[in-house]
């Protein structure tokens, strides 16, 4: 399943990617041939019931687990074509992609700024800068004033708006989310996807969001179904929604 | 940005207390060397304390200290008349044991000629011996004060302590008293009145108490101190051994067995604080899965992960190190044995605990490596 051609590239593409796990009768087949593309400024959902291959999928995207077939392309970079083509994917990773989890996942030891600098300290960032950095991000996600708060200190939303601006750190064009909202009520859930839909548009990212919140459903841009590792079809019922350059009409499944 | 400062900083409740815990550990194991070091140093004290050239001893033995050397009293003049001997002096040693008040209090008694090698080689109080009866100079470990009486021997003879020594013990660690040679003699060979009247009823002969363990010798720089020992050695109930020779038997034989028990000891305490550092390595390791996951996933490289392990491991075993030695150096004057820290000693020991602090690491360590990133998605 390849969305359709257009004028700007796809940041992630996938194509005809399979994974299994274990042999002969315990063999589990995690994706079949998956084919997807998300452009910049999507927001994007993976749905499906447990074992259903979504998070397999978003691993496989996020370079953590390789697949045992297929081709993935990341922000016009071909990372796996049968195998992966570059061996530093811990710096692929820290350039390209930026991760966003279920329960937030700040380091306990450090406070909101230095959860945030960290990223960049990994990449090579001098501390000043990093911080500067940091401070900044909280300040555009609206969390500035708890800059110096541990993550025991702060609330669900905060905390989730303190891992967004980490996963932005690296200004990464691809964004991974393990079921954002779960930790979280409606009303702050709406407020992290509000967040995530400024970050695609103003970055010019892609977000792919694995999720089961049905709450948020309406505030996906494309809402991938997978079933017994298929990519079965694109459920999304907001095709009217703006993506800049591209809309849900766009997209065939 | 240290992460295993900041992990630190943030659990620092956690790690002053495990670093105190660990630091009661190694302070046993310094304590345990310094043990080792003050018992050779106080054996080696008492043998250099007369710091004689030759010590003359009874034929065939390694004594006065490794065994027992019994030779009659005249022979230090026999040993004065040698070519190149200077100074001779008589010596005895015994162990005593007596009371003050209700405390019993144990001594290792050296007999020696007034004005002749072999008595105590400097008083921190007090004056040197100047009568031949009943005065004594004591060690101050003993806790005895100046003028104070110490009854000893079979005839309740009453010592007046005229002066004090100091750091003055023997391997065993018992405080050493000086009194004059016919005191020892007396302490060492006279028996008790009614055995004595016992002995002289069934017609017995007189106990000969004109003996002693040693003559001690100070040679004169113009001859070899081997050829003295060569002319003393012609006598057939004669040895002789040179300090040299007298040092070495006192820490090759006499506190071998307790060098050895030591280091079994200190060799058990370093596998026991290993095996501590490891496990509460890999607690702190299994604490921080998820954050080691979160950390790798968000593109730290291992070497960034093993340096917050290993920082850690380091951290508390060199506090808990630095924590012990201060430990030990402020209350070891309180130990019952002379604890002597070597710095020597203390450097080796640190380097032992950096090489197990990062052996202990390695079991987090593999651990932390083999965490996957994918662990950080999904609750």
């Amino acid at each position: 399943m390849i969305t359709k051609a257009n004028e700007q590239a796809p940041l992630v593409r996938i194509e005809n990617v399979s994974k299994h796990f274990g042999t002969g009768d315990t063999r589990v087949d995690a994706l079949r041939n998956v084919s997807l593309e998300i452009y910049p400024r999507q927001v994007v959902a993976l749905l499906g019931p447990s074992g259903s291959g979504k998070t397999t999928l978003l691993n496989c995207i996020g370079c953590i687990l390789e697949p045992n077939s297929g081709r993935i392309t990341l922000d016009g970079e071909l990372v796996y074509d049968g195998r992966w083509l570059r061996s530093d994917l811990r710096r692929l990773r820290l350039e390209k992609i930026g991760f966003i989890f279920q329960f937030h996942n700040l380091l306990p030891f450090l406070d909101s700024t230095d959860n945030v600098a960290v990223a960049l300290d990994l990449a090579g960032v001098n501390a000043k800068t990093a911080r500067a950095r940091a401070v900044e991000l909280l300040d555009y996600l609206e969390v500035g004033h708890r800059k110096h708060a541990m993550p025991s200190k702060l609330s669900g939303g905060e905390a989730q708006r303190v891992a967004i601006a980490r996963a932005l750190a690296n200004r990464p064009r691809i964004i991974l989310a393990d079921e954002p909202t779960a930790a979280l009520d409606s009303h702050r859930s709406g407020i992290v996807m509000d967040l995530l839909r400024k970050v695609a548009i103003d970055q010019d990212a892609a977000i792919i969001a694995v999720t089961h919140d049905d709450k948020i459903f309406d505030r996906f841009d494309h809402i991938f179904q997978l079933r017994d590792g298929r990519l079965e079809r694109d459920v999304s019922t907001n095709s009217d929604r703006s993506l800049g350059s591209k809309t849900f009409s766009d997209i065939t499944v | 940005m240290n992460l295993a400062y900041r992990d630190t900083k943030h659990n620092l409740l956690r790690f002053i207390l495990t670093c105190f815990g660990l630091s009661l550990l190694l302070g046993i194991v310094i304590t345990m060397t310094g043990i080792y070091r003050g018992a050779l140093d106080d054996a080696l004290r008492l043998v250099r304390a007369t710091s004689p050239d030759l010590w003359v001893v009874e034929a065939g033995t390694n004594g006065p200290f490794a065994e027992s050397s019994r030779i009659a009293g005249d022979t230090r003049e026999m040993v004065a008349r040698i070519y190149g001997v200077e100074r001779a002096g008589s010596v005895t040693y015994q162990s005593a044991q007596t009371k003050i008040g209700n405390l019993p209090l144990r001594l290792f008694i050296v007999g020696f000629e007034l004005d002749r090698p072999g008595g105590p080689r400097r008083l921190v109080a007090g004056r040197e011996i100047m009568r031949n009866h009943y005065e004594m100079i004591a060690d101050r470990s003993a806790g005895l004060a100046l003028g104070e009486e110490v009854p000893l021997g079979t005839r309740g003879h009453k010592f007046t302590v005229v002066g004090l020594t100091q750091n003055e013990l023997t391997s065993a660690g018992d405080p050493v008293a000086y009194v004059t040679l016919l005191d020892a003699q007396a302490l060492q060979f006279e028996l008790a009145p009614p055995i004595t009247r016992r002995e002289a009823s069934r017609g017995g002969a007189s106990v000969n108490s004109d003996l002693v363990n040693a003559v001690v010798a100070k040679i004169s720089p113009y001859v070899s101190v081997n050829d003295v020992a060569a002319a003393v050695s012609r006598w057939k109930h004669l040895s002789a051994l040179s300090q040299e020779q007298q040092e070495t038997l006192v820490t090759r034989f006499v506190i071998e067995k307790q060098r050895k028990q030591i280091a079994l000891f200190t060799v058990l305490l370093v596998i026991v604080s290993a095996v501590i550092i490891a496990l509460i390595v890999y607690t702190l390791t299994m604490d921080k899965l998820r954050s080691i996951a979160t950390l790798k996933l968000i593109g730290a490289s291992d070497r960034t992960i093993i340096g917050l392990i290993v920082q850690q491991a380091l951290s508390m075993g060199v506090c808990g190190f630095l924590i012990g030695l201060a430990l030990v150096a402020t209350f070891r004057g309180y130990f019952p044995r002379r604890v002597i820290l070597v710095p020597d000693d203390i450097a080796i020991l640190f380097a032992i605990v950096v090489v197990v602090c990062l052996a202990a690491s390695s079991l987090g360590v593999r651990i932390a490596v083999k965490v996957d990133p994918a662990t950080a998605l999904g609750g």
